[in-house]
């Protein structure tokens, strides 16, 4: 599904070298976990992936079922199904969220090639899925993340995220700002998008996101590269005994 | 004291360019305007109150040219129900408008209105007043010279708005129209305006609403490129009284428009509003005066511009609390959404406060398109250029929304989104 191969990056403004060679393969129907300590590059490489701008790739590749990502511009990602759920949901005033969601389902929908959703069906579809993850009509009508929650963001990510339906999620620190209840729902929303011929990639500081996702394979980064990986075990190492370990180990 | 030999000049250069119409009850009130149009003269560049905005293209004799926009453009607000009242290059046209007769409201215009009228007493008067503490003389001239316009008295409530519409077509017209408008305690209409109406046009709107009354003033000025145009609107508020006025501004190589308000009476509010599209040689000015005088007024301003390719706006607006007016509640804001480095937003916003019980609020900001929001509409799949115009038209919403009915609202904005889409391709 994702295939990243020894990607370097460094800032676009200042001689930076964030990711030193970032080697990993995400498969379609798994989910990997990426943990690590601030500052080691877990949220450059989503962002990277993504298409934002301030970054230079000095080195490497990474290809979405075998299209190379890095040429493309953001919004050609997303249409080739790469979904980026931000750690940081932007607030966007005067803009309606339903509006937003349908102009983004259409404009993807438009870049495949494929027809566009009409507005009964769209709305019929929406509010169902909405309706599961607890967002209601108020929410679905007020501008896109304004006043909204911690939690409130969130859970729309993961509604923008099962309205797009995407081939590859990545999610940035998603559990970043929510309390237990709010967690298990955005879980549970994650969860039932899992399936086989999707893959996700989720970057979290903690092991308690992945207690409610549980993740196939969990990689450790540290200054700018995949340190270790493993099974789900890794994650709870972590827990017990932190990440200095592991880079003492790799020294 | 006598004006500077060249200000004096330039007004006489101007007024002999003209021809006061006679007879009819107003023309004690043109002559008067005369006079004072005389003792204040015409602005220049050296004015403090013109430092943004060069006059010269509205203080020349003659118009420059201006060829009307051939567009293919649907007429705005052509599929409502109005009442439509045509000029043509600045001259009423019977033949294009409905009849005048509507339940509610008694439509007289200016120039057949020879007897002692109900506008009497507030042709020129609203003006006049609005000349303190700062001079409009372009208002001034308006009065003396206004060769055409409605006298508009509402005393019901219409069951539909009043549309007044501007056609241009000669490239060298200067149109100057004079309205008045009175509300009757009670009533409330919808005033709609659009078009270009001229190469040049200097048009007043003198409005008296009284208790009670309601107006809803809402304005598209054309989208001719070269046009120039001098608008004031005079309205002056009774108790509980209400007046909503928003502006939509596309193109035009120079526009002023003054906005004067008086809270008369208590418990009133007046929203001022105004969005504007400028590309290129474009020149947006404006200009809003609202004083309070009464108790527990409301009164808003919003202003967004955006401007690309050069392109300038300016913003002056004024809040001034007079000293028994507590319980004052004031806001105003202006922003400019400046899409490249070559356009200019310049504003001047002012508060005078003599009341120590109110609520005032003012701000001011320029800024390109949000990255951010921009980065994220397009990690969902929204083009660029999509992108980039949903953040406009989101820029400009708090404007548009200060319009109470939501049909209009998405008129206005549709409007806008075609004129994005042209610049496009």
């Amino acid at each position: 599904m994702l295939e990243i191969k020894n990607l370097k990056v460094k800032l676009e403004e200042e001689d930076k070298q964030i990711l030193k060679g970032v080697d990993l393969t995400v498969e379609a129907g798994k989910v990997h976990a990426i943990m690590g300590p601030n500052g080691s590059g877990k949220s450059t490489l989503s962002y990277v992936l993504s298409g934002k701008g301030g970054y230079e790739v000095t080195e490497g590749s990474a290809t979405l079922l075998g299209e190379e990502l890095l040429g493309m511009e953001a919004e050609e990602r997303a249409a080739a199904g790469l979904f980026l759920a931000f750690q940081y949901p932007v607030e966007i005033p005067g803009v309606g969220n339903m509006t937003f969601l349908r102009t983004a389902v259409n404009a993807q929908r438009k870049a495949r090639g494929e027809e566009e959703m009409s507005s009964a069906e769209f709305l019929k579809v929406v509010r169902e899925k909405a309706k599961s993850l607890k967002i209601d009509a108020e929410m679905l009508k007020r501008p896109v993340n304004v006043g909204f929650s911690g939690g409130e963001k969130k859970r729309n990510e993961i509604l923008q995220m099962a309205m797009l339906e995407p081939k590859m999620c990545i999610l940035d620190e998603t559990d970043s700002g929510l309390d237990v209840d709010a967690m298990k729902l955005v879980a549970d929303g994650v969860n039932a998008l899992r399936s086989e011929g999707r893959g996700f990639l989720v970057i979290t500081h903690y092991q308690r996101l992945l207690d409610h996702i549980q993740p196939d394979v969990v990689h450790i980064m540290s200054d700018g590269r995949i340190i270790k990986t493993g099974g789900p075990e890794l994650a709870l190492e972590v827990e017990k005994n932190g990440y200095a370990d592991m880079k003492e180990e790799v020294a | 004291m006598a004006l500077p030999q060249a200000r004096q000049d330039a007004t006489e250069a101007r007024i002999s360019s003209l021809t006061l119409p006679e007879g009819g009850w107003a023309e004690p009130a043109r002559r008067d305007a005369l006079a004072r149009l005389r003792a204040m003269g015409l602005p220049t560049a050296r004015d403090e109150y013109w430092k943004y905005t060069r006059p010269e293209a509205l203080v020349a004799p003659e118009a420059t040219v201006a060829t009307a926009l051939d567009s293919s453009e649907a007429p705005l607000f052509g599929s409502r129900d109005r009442l439509k009242i045509v000029f043509q290059d600045g001259v009423f046209s019977p033949g294009e408008s409905d009849d005048l007769s509507l339940e509610g409201v008694n439509v007289d215009r200016l120039s057949d209105a020879k007897d002692i009228h109900w506008a009497k007493d507030l042709y020129g008067t609203l003006e006049a007043r609005g000349q303190d503490p700062v001079a409009r003389p372009l208002a001034t001239l308006n009065t003396a010279f206004a060769s055409d316009g409605m006298l508009i008295h509402v005393t019901g409530k219409p069951s539909k708005p009043i549309n007044l519409i501007y056609h241009h077509t000669a490239d060298r017209s200067d149109a100057i129209l004079h309205h008045v408008i009175k509300v009757d305690p009670g009533a409330e209409v919808t005033i709609l305006e659009n078009g270009p109406a001229a190469a040049r046009f200097n048009k007043c709107m003198e409005v008296d609403i009284a208790d009670g009354g309601t107006l809803h003033h809402i304005r598209a000025q054309g989208r001719d490129h070269d046009r120039a145009a001098a608008t004031h609107i005079f309205a002056r508020l009774g108790q509980e009284s209400v007046f909503k006025s928003f502006t939509l501004t596309m193109n035009g190589r120079m526009t002023r428009n003054e906005v004067v308000v008086e809270f008369k009476g208590d418990d009133a509010k007046a929203h001022v509003a105004g969005a504007c599209m400028g590309d290129g040689a474009f020149h947006h000015d404006d200009t809003v005066f609202v004083t309070h005088d009464a108790v527990n007024c409301e009164s808003r301003q919003v202003f967004k511009k955006v401007l690309r390719n050069g392109a300038t706006g300016v913003f002056q607006g004024k809040i001034l609390v007079k000293k028994d007016a507590q319980k004052t509640d004031g806001y105003q804001i202006s922003q400019s959404l400046l899409l490249d480095d070559d356009s200019q937003f310049l504003a001047k916003p002012e508060l005078e406060i003599y009341a120590d019980d109110v609520a005032c609020s003012h701000g001011s900001t320029s800024g390109a398109i949000d990255e951010d929001g921009l980065f994220y509409l397009r990690a969902r799949g929204l083009p660029r250029g999509t992108a980039e115009d949903l953040l406009t038209i989101a820029f400009i919403a708090e404007a548009v929304q200060e319009v109470e009915d939501i049909s209009l609202q998405e008129e206005l904005v549709e409007r806008v989104e075609g004129w994005l889409a042209r610049r496009r391709g």
